[in-house]
């Protein structure tokens, strides 16, 4: 029989723990019990039978850690192939009556996927897929991933099996006692991604006993659309003369874990500390307990790395400002490889309080796959929203798909063949929560009667590729009503019927709708909190509007939706003071955020007293005090009487000047040199918007020669180098930053593509000092006009001479000395 | 007064030293958690490059403090603290070199623990949340990226004192009664990484203590730990003790 279709009636039970078992019957500490299948079989066979004898259906096979990190290929494929020999000889002998499987087990590689750690994801994929391979071709009637604790690994484990077989994959994941993932997932999460992929079942096993875990389960059962799987630890460990053992012994289990198929668990077994005694207590408890249906839960998720975001109830915003499309300053930063730029909007519309990210890099003389690819895993290692993935090329949507560590928006499709064509196979695999807009080859329909009935087409066509139309979302597509004045009412129709009679999630870009009138705040906010009456569950928005945020926290406030109106009282308090009209000249004081009140902040800790002088205008007084927003300000207001160039030269530079002379007079530390570093950022954030906007006047480029930067192979610590980065950056350099553990090559083609006369170099442990002075030996060889100069926590300038660099960097301030050095020489 | 918890972490560190004296190296590695320290302001301002005497100064920067308090706030729930450990009793190669699991020939190693009988070796580590909020904020705002990045060491390392100070407690009460001895019972402890003790000695030393599983402590191919703020290190407990 199918196990899939066993499952539907019956409890289905697992095996319990392996390891104890394995070390009674012999096996020594630093022994891979992988091994064991090939030179000890029949005591393997003994343990499994056990279980089977004790009414498991399922038995792992012995091949938790087997994979091509520990072994050959030729070990891996006679273990993995001994593996599932022995669990069906343990099922053949053993007298129970039951059904029996044998699933193939899979655990975790023991490595730490980027960016947090330095493994690849594509590598992790290609490792579970020859075990998983193997284990196929050997004959096993299930994919068994377990212990899992880490979100990114799970998927990678996940699309291997669903690359590499058609068999059910059953996916568990080990929680901690916080009731996260050790990279920080919720079960929620886990669900979004788990189902959006068609694992078959779901659930948590080891780390905790059943009671532990029973928050986890309750999660899990909430959102799970199918069965859930819980094989838990005997309790917790503790050691008794020099051995293991739990505190939860096979009667109170049995109860606990009984407790949890009465709230809906389908599926039970046991994990470390666990033995046959307490499968079979699982079994006859289960006796008495009828197993609840599995019925489908119809949530609506999008998931990042660490949560889900719900549609459905209170309103999404996704924020829409990672988008070239009419940005001048975002387009340059396309095409510069600008990723900062990028990471830096992200994480102000996360700080404007959106849920979710529009990320659309789409430029026609830019590879998009490449970069939708480059942006997706930069976005999510620093931020924990969940991603909506905003390209019309199914390439690229698939290489965003594929890299994203949860369960992503796509946005979109719409009602034309080709694109369900294209788009639907994706989401069937990866997962996801499609943005579909109501238009089709005949274009976008005037009545919200013609957009809900391709919306209906969308739909069916959807459920033919086994997607759900809770993983739809759709866009009734909103119009300027400076076209046609009955356009925003067709709009809010069709928001209604397709939210309220096909019972489906709406999402809007707001904006669109006021395109080509003034003032247009009015009309599309306005337009916002009707669409929001009328049942819209998302919108595409601009966090930085206030008008638009205005509506957002009052709508959940009049809806009921924001318990003793807290949130709406928390950003109504925090609102800025009206700005002063823009006839009665500069805001006054109190609009500033803190700190900014002086005009002139000679009494502030960080001005300078040096004779040299002291910060000589308000502008430079305010970068060297670390003001940001004060800057900014200035910095805009300046640039209608200076040239932007000008600014830098005559105002930033000399204000960085004062704090980096303070910093190696040590009268300043890092953290305020940094503040200024940060403070300059935003007015080179004005002066760039001003160059993008009127390139031929300024010349573009920066004022300073080029310079590469990374931190060497093999090495992923980087805040020195990024430090060091920042600074160069302030004082005009044009920084190349590749990045961490950086192979010796890599940075050697990037100075010869950019002939780059400087390259900083990084590294912070002795064990990467080799890899840099490779990298070295290489630029010498085939970029020998670059200077190269070193810096990091192991390095000294002994070191340094002695791995041929050009110079020892101590610090930040060093290195911009160098390379001002370097850089007059060239002019000179 | 110790806590309930600092009293059961000292029972089960005796229990694991006696164990060590009647199976050897039978032994299995043990947990603790604990709560979170308190903060020592001073060394988290020298991890993020504000030196010691320059502190005072640097506090009356309003913009600093603010900083402070928001990287605190930060952390305040993201932060697990744990430690793992194994009771290694020590006996030496015919050079001289005491033996390990692992292979080395440490000099640095051998003087540090001259005269002990055994050691302890443990991993200690906040977690990985402490990394996110590094990432996110390195970015954003590098000088709160910087106070993370600080704190994060400054709690590793206060973790590796609250367990040191634990097993120092208990080597010292294990003495017997008719012991004056007043010096520590044990000795300073010593990394993979300082020294001439090779950092690739972490390739065995973390599955001794079956780090992976049990504290969700991995490595990289050039043998640096994620979640990057842990520590591991080796505690020599004196022959008196």
């Amino acid at each position: 029989m199918n196990i899939l279709d066993y499952m539907k009636d019956h409890f289905l039970f697992l095996d319990g723990g392996m390891g104890t078992l394995l070390q009674e019957a012999g096996l020594q500490p630093g022994e891979l019990p992988e091994r064991w299948n090939v030179t000890h079989p029949e005591e393997i066979i003994r343990i499994q039978k056990s279980y089977y004898d004790a009414g498991s259906n399922v038995v792992l096979s012995n091949t938790f850690g087997a994979n091509g990190l520990k072994f050959d290929d030729a070990e891996l494929e006679e273990l993995v192939t001994a593996a599932v020999k022995n669990a069906r000889e343990a099922a053949a002998r053993s007298s129970g009556t039951q059904e029996k499987f044998v699933a193939l087990d899979i655990g975790p590689l023991g490595r730490l996927l980027k960016p947090y750690g330095d493994y690849e994801f594509e590598d992790a994929v290609a490792m579970y897929s020859k075990t998983i391979r193997f284990g196929v071709s050997a004959g096993v009637d299930l994919i068994f991933i377990e212990t899992m604790n880490d979100s990114y690994d799970t998927k990678a484990a996940l699309l291997a099996a669903k690359e590499n077989s058609d068999l059910p994959v059953f996916v568990s994941n080990a929680y901690g006692s916080d009731g996260k993932l050790m990279t920080g997932a919720s079960p929620a999460a886990m669900v979004a991604m788990l189902e959006g992929m068609h694992a078959d079942a779901i659930g948590a096993n080891c780390s905790l006993g059943p009671d532990q875990l029973i928050g986890v389960v309750e999660e899990y059962l909430e959102y799970a659309s199918v069965p859930v799987l819980l094989k838990p630890n005997a309790g917790l460990p503790r050691s008794e003369n020099g051995k293991t053992v739990y505190d939860v012994y096979p009667a109170e289990f049995s109860e606990s874990v009984g407790r949890l198929l009465e709230k809906g668990v389908r599926i039970a077994g046991g994990c470390c500390g666990t033995t046959p005694d307490y499968i079979s207590a699982v079994v006859e408890k289960a006796k008495s307990i009828t197993p609840v249906p599995v019925v489908p839960k119809n949530r609506s998720l999008v998931s990042s790395y660490t949560h889900a975001v719900e549609f459905g109830g209170s309103p999404i915003l996704i924020g829409e400002r990672i988008n070239p499309t009419g940005k001048k300053r975002f387009q340059q930063a396309l095409r510069e490889n600008d990723i900062d730029y990028i990471l830096g909007e992200a994480l102000k519309q996360q700080d404007a309080g959106v849920q979710l990210l529009d990320v659309n890099v789409g430029l026609p003389e830019i590879d998009e796959p490449a970069f939708l690819l480059r942006a997706v895993k930069e976005l999510q290692a620093v931020t924990d929203l969940p991603l909506q993935l905003d390209t019309t090329d199914p390439v690229a949507m698939e290489a965003g798909l594929r890299a994203y560590n949860g369960k992503a928006m796509v946005n979109s499709v719409n009602g034309k063949e080709e694109v369900m064509n294209a788009i639907f196979p994706l989401v069937a695999k990866y997962g996801g929560f499609v943005v579909a807009l109501t238009l089709d080859e005949g274009g976008i329909p005037d009545t919200a009667e013609e957009r809900v009935a391709i919306a209906e087409k969308i739909i069916r066509r959807a459920s033919e590729f086994g997607i759900d139309k809770k993983d739809l979302i759709f866009d009734p597509l909103a119009m300027t009503i400076s076209a046609d004045t009955r356009a925003a009412l067709a709009t809010m129709q069709a928001v209604q019927k397709i939210r309220f009679g096909l019972g489906v999630n709406t999402s809007l870009g707001i904006s669109n709708v006021s395109f080509g009138i003034p003032n247009r705040n009015i009309i599309t906010s306005t337009f916002f909190a009707l669409c929001l009456q009328d049942g819209l569950s998302a919108a595409i928005m601009n966090p930085y509007s206030q008008e638009m945020m205005n509506v957002y926290h009052a709508f959940r406030a009049l809806h009921n939706m924001d318990e003793n109106c807290m949130s709406y009282i928390e950003y109504a308090q925090n609102l800025p003071a009206p700005t002063a009209a823009p006839a009665a000249g500069p805001a006054g004081g109190g609009t500033g955020t803190g700190g900014a009140s002086g005009a002139n902040g000679a009494s502030g800790a960080g001005a300078a007293d040096g004779a040299s002088g002291g910060p000589a205008s308000e502008l430079q007084a305010a970068i060297v005090r670390g003001l940001k927003e004060k800057t900014g300000t200035l910095t805009k207001a300046m640039l209608s009487e200076k040239k932007p160039l000008e600014i830098i030269q005559s105002e930033v530079i000399p204000a960085l000047n004062i704090v980096g002379a303070d910093f190696e007079k040590k009268k300043v530390y890092l953290p305020q040199l940094l503040m200024a570093a940060e403070a300059a950022k935003s007015a080179f954030e004005e002066v760039k918007i001003a160059m993008a906007a009127a390139p031929e006047e300024n010349g573009g480029g920066s004022a300073r020669c080029a310079f590469v930067i990374a931190t060497v192979h093999g090495d992923i610590h980087d805040i020195g180098k990024n430090i060091v980065k920042l600074i160069l950056e302030n004082y005009g350099f044009a920084v190349s930053d590749l990045g961490k553990d950086v192979p010796e090559q890599t940075v050697v083609d990037e100075v010869v593509r950019l002939h780059a006369p400087i390259v900083g170099l990084s590294a912070l442990m002795t064990t990467t000092v080799p890899a840099m002075e490779e990298t070295i030996k290489l630029l010498r060889e085939q970029a020998p006009w670059a200077k190269v100069c070193v810096g990091g926590a192991v390095l000294t300038q002994e070191y340094a001479d002695a791995i041929g660099a050009d110079k020892y960097c101590r610090d930040a301030m060093e290195t911009v000395r160098f390379a001002e050095e370097i850089d007059e020489s060239l002019k000179g | 007064m110790p806590s309930e918890k600092e009293l059961d972490h000292l029972h089960r560190i005796v229990e694991a030293l006696e164990a060590s004296d009647r199976l050897g190296t039978k032994t299995i590695p043990q947990y603790l958690d604990y709560e979170a320290p308190p903060v020592n302001e001073t060394e988290w301002l020298r991890y993020s490059c504000i030196p010691v005497y320059s502190q005072e100064e640097a506090k009356k920067d309003p913009v600093l403090s603010t900083s402070m308090a928001k990287a605190l706030s930060l952390v305040s729930d993201v932060l697990s603290f744990r430690v793992g450990f194994l009771v290694v009793p020590l006996s030496w190669d015919e050079e001289g070199y005491p033996v390990f699991p692992f292979d080395q020939k440490s000099e640095n190693l051998r003087r540090n623990l001259e005269g002990c009988e055994k050691t302890v070796l443990f991993a200690a580590t906040i977690g990985s949340g402490i990394d996110r909020l590094i990432r996110r904020y390195e970015k954003a705002d590098p000088r709160l990226g910087l106070l993370l990045q600080g704190l994060g060491a400054e709690r590793v390392e206060s973790l590796c004192d609250c367990f040191n100070a634990e097993v120092e407690k208990a080597a010292a009460g294990m003495r017997s009664a008719a012991s004056d001895q007043v010096d520590p019972a044990t000795r300073r402890r010593y990394s993979p990484g300082y020294g001439d003790l090779p950092i690739e000695v972490q390739r065995e030393f973390l599955p001794l203590l079956d780090a992976e599983r049990r504290l969700g402590i991995t490595l990289s191919d050039s043998c640096l730990m994620a979640p990057s703020k842990s520590v591991t290190a080796i505690i020599g407990i004196d022959k008196e003790a």
